[in-house]
């Protein structure tokens, strides 16, 4: 479904990726461990488009994508919710799930504002809030309500669990699981070990930019 | 004034708000999904008002105004897809320059097209008259107009926030990367944003030709009308630009009608001044979100090459020998702009604070010469040695007021301070000779020839960019670079980062009023021109040609601005558009500066 052949990225000057390969299948959850800096972050936005690799490849859906714009890769099915959750503060609940919407796609789970509150409740009664006044927990929530109206073939997830209370990882984790159930594949990037060898089907470990290991679950 | 009076004026002031908004939201809108500042916008103004004209001719009035509109934004459609999408990626100053550039393409294509003279046109069939308002005679048509401004208002306000469209666009100026990667075209946005913006401006210029004649010198003044309410009102928000130009277009009508016609010049831009010492972000605007990102960290500076400088004094001192009058002019004329520029350069390079009113320092330096020599009767060396200090104390009061804010919000100020500036130059008669300036700034004796003068500017321009060069780099210079880059950490360390501002902004202004000294001596007389808004643009121009983060970009990058103006004024009939389309191929061409 996903793939990165030799994938050498960076900004300006600075390369932070050496050829790094991976590879996510069909409705798998996969976790991409690393320190801070190891370059988790870095790989998930070459792979989305929004980094230009230095060279290699990225695949995605039987396409090489890796010289296509950021939009085109969205609408071809591949969702990203950044690690710094960037939710638009300035539009409501409900408009900022209204930015991410797609058309359905084939063979695909569709999302429609009903399911997506189904699986975050929280979300419900705050459509016509300012995403402003949202908490932290509630932004993390949106963020990926955001990505899924999309109605994504795969989405990428940077350290969703991050800066999180305990009971807010467990929901997000939750959330995964059911992606999963639906079929949709997950890329996600953690420091946080014990989270990801909940949800994740296998992991890759980065170090320094360089693929390390590779984890059976 | 009597209460039907005062009605009478309100109204007035609602007519021209009308206008003012239909520029300044498109101006807003555009800013705020694309972050460019469109100095070009009071163009695309003229240009509805121009097309309006000649198409009533045929069409008549109503048809017109649609058509015009239409038209203008078709040129905007043309000018995004062509130019701009080529320079989204390019640091915000020299999107600016292109803009600019564009300003002077139009100028000229319009004087092609209609000629330097002011243009009238039909008055609006069917609310030609007046009706009696409270007693008094008020225009039909304007009452239209006082309809069409709110009218406007809330088919954007529906458009923006009822559309997905709209939500998208709001989106995107927020937050114009992730919208991307939630599937937003940008790319189409920006271009249809900046056709809407396009088709506001023209369809406001097209609306107020029975009101005022289309001219030449209209895009200037609107778009400097434009930027202040756009900036009192808050970068990017729609209903902060409509409440601004209520506030603006009712000031100013009332200041007329108050008799205080000579005010209406610099009015706007005291309340300016006001509303942003208060509310820093305009009166309804939020702080803008942080754009910097690794990609425009700037290079260190390479240390300063005093052997360069030396090695260029030697090389010009001896030119005289073998160089014509006409040459030791010009080359007089490129050391003043090289020295105007290097100051300028202080504050946008290593104080990272766009000036765009540094011809206000320029300004004070020559007319405070030409003063204490006229009015004073001071010797000629006494003026020009004192004349910098005034500059530099009106730098000092004007830059404690700018050093409060950043980003395009202080260049805004400092370009309004410099419109107050100017205007007090261009309205005080009898000591600044208004309009037509002062005449008999001749240097003394000794230095009457134009060779002596020659060298007196090559040292002082020389001696004063070597002090800059060396301030640079001192711990002075570190202090202000460190307070550019990181403001917080700058403090977190000790540095009173607004102090060195402050302080940068004193000198800069000190070095630029040597150079505005050094210009009156050397013409001999001084208008307002030397402290208006072109030569403002001037400065900048020549600074980023020539490279924000280089050293001695902006000497070369005067050098080539005033060789060709110089050259082009005097061959080329449409020489403003050649300067324009030069400055548009080497911004294309050398995103970061020619001389890097």
């Amino acid at each position: 479904m996903l793939e990165a052949r030799r994938l050498s990225a960076g900004y300006g000057a600075a390369r932070v990726l050496f050829d790094v390969e991976l590879a996510v299948g069909r409705g798998e959850v996969v976790a991409l461990l690393g320190r801070n800096g190891a370059g988790k972050s870095t790989t998930l936005k070459a792979l989305m488009g929004l980094i230009r690799p230095f060279s290699g490849e990225v695949h995605f859906d039987g396409r090489r994508v890796d010289a296509w714009e950021p939009y085109e890769v969205a609408r071809a099915g591949l969702g990203y919710v950044p690690e710094d959750r960037r939710i638009f503060t300035d539009l409501t609940v409900a408009e900022n799930l209204e930015v991410g919407r797609q058309p359905p796609r084939e063979a695909t789970p569709a999302w429609s504002p009903e399911k997506l509150f189904e699986l975050f409740p929280a979300l419900r009664t705050l459509q016509g809030r300012r995403a402003a006044h949202l908490s932290g927990g509630e932004q993390q929530m949106l963020c990926i309500a955001r990505t899924l109206a999309g109605n994504p073939k795969a989405i990428l997830l940077d350290e969703p669990s991050e800066g999180l209370a305990p009971i807010l990882v467990e929901q997000v984790g939750k959330a995964i699981l059911e992606l999963k159930r639906a079929g949709v594949c997950v890329l996600l990037s953690e420091q946080n070990l014990s989270f990801a060898r909940r949800v994740a089907d296998r992991s890759y470990m980065l170090e320094q930019g360089r693929m390390r290991q590779a984890y059976a679950d | 004034m009597s209460g039907s009076a005062v009605l009478l004026q309100f109204l007035n002031g609602l007519a021209g708000a009308s206008s003012l908004f239909l520029v300044a939201a498109g101006l807003s809108l555009i800013f705020g999904v694309s972050r460019i500042v469109n100095f070009a916008h009071g163009s695309l103004y003229m240009l509805g008002m121009y097309l309006a004209v000649s198409l009533s001719g045929t069409l008549g009035f109503w048809l017109s105004v649609p058509l015009a509109a239409a038209l203008v934004a078709a040129a905007g459609l043309v000018i995004e897809t062509t130019l701009l999408r080529r320079i989204y990626k390019a640091p915000e100053l020299l999107q600016l320059l292109a803009t600019f550039a564009l300003v002077l393409i139009i100028r000229d294509a319009a004087l092609w097209a209609w000629g330097p003279e002011d243009r009238l046109g039909p008055r609006a069939p069917g609310l030609a008259g007046a009706v009696a308002i409270a007693g008094r005679q008020f225009p039909q048509y304007d009452l239209l107009l006082i309809c069409l401004g709110p009218a406007v208002f809330i088919a954007l306000y529906l458009l923006l926030s009822r559309t997905r469209w709209g939500t998208r666009v709001r989106a995107a100026s927020q937050d114009r990367e992730m919208a991307a990667a939630l599937g937003v075209n940008e790319r189409r946005l920006f271009t249809a944003v900046f056709a809407l913006g396009a088709l506001l401006a023209g369809f406001g210029g097209a609306s107020a030709i029975p009101r005022e004649p289309a001219s030449l010198q209209i895009d200037l003044a609107v778009m400097s009308d434009a930027f202040v309410v756009v900036v009192v009102g808050g970068l990017g928000s729609i209903p902060g630009a409509f409440l601004a130009a209520l506030l603006i277009g009712e000031v100013k009508a009332f200041c007329i009608g108050l008799g205080y016609s000579e005010l209406t010049l610099a009015i706007e831009f005291i309340v300016m001044a006001v509303v942003l010492v208060f509310r820093p972000w305009g009166l309804l605007g939020r702080p803008l979100a942080e754009t910097r990102g690794p990609g425009t960290l700037q290079p260190p500076l390479p240390a300063p090459s005093f052997l360069l400088l030396g090695g260029l004094a030697v090389l010009l001192a001896i030119v005289p020998v073998f160089a014509g009058p006409y040459t030791i002019v010009l080359l007089t004329d490129i050391l003043v702009f090289a020295l105007f520029a290097a100051s300028l350069h202080l504050l946008m390079g290593p104080g990272g604070m766009p000036s765009f009113g540094h011809a206000a320092y320029f300004g004070l330096g020559a007319y405070t010469a030409g003063l204490l020599l006229l009015r004073a009767h001071l010797p000629m060396e006494l003026s020009l040695a004192l004349a910098p200090l005034a500059a530099a104390l009106g730098a000092l009061v004007f830059g404690w007021f700018c050093v409060q804010l950043s980003g395009v919000y202080l260049a805004m100020l400092t370009l309004a301070f410099a419109q107050i500036a100017w205007s007090v130059a261009f309205q005080w008669d009898r000591l600044t000779g208004g309009s037509n300036g002062l005449i008999g700034v001749w240097p003394a004796p000794w230095l009457s020839s134009k060779q002596a003068y020659y060298y007196l500017t090559l040292v002082l321009c020389l001696g004063a960019v070597a002090l800059l060069w060396r301030l640079i780099d001192s711990p002075f210079g570190y202090a202000l670079r460190a307070g550019r880059d990181s403001p917080l950490r700058a403090a977190a360390i000790g540095i009173d980062v607004r102090a060195q501002q402050w302080a940068a902004f004193g000198i800069a202004g000190l070095f630029a009023g040597v150079a505005g000294a050094l210009y009156a001596f050397s013409k001999g007389s001084i208008s307002p021109e030397t402290l208006s808004v072109p030569r403002s643009v001037d400065g900048l121009v020549m600074v980023l040609l020539g490279g924000v983060q280089t050293l001695s970009g902006p000497l070369w990058g005067a050098a080539l601005f005033t060789w060709l103006e110089d050259s082009l004024s005097r061959g080329v009939e449409y020489w403003r558009a050649a300067i324009g389309a030069v400055i548009l191929v080497l911004v294309i061409a050398f995103p970061r500066g020619i001389f890097k």
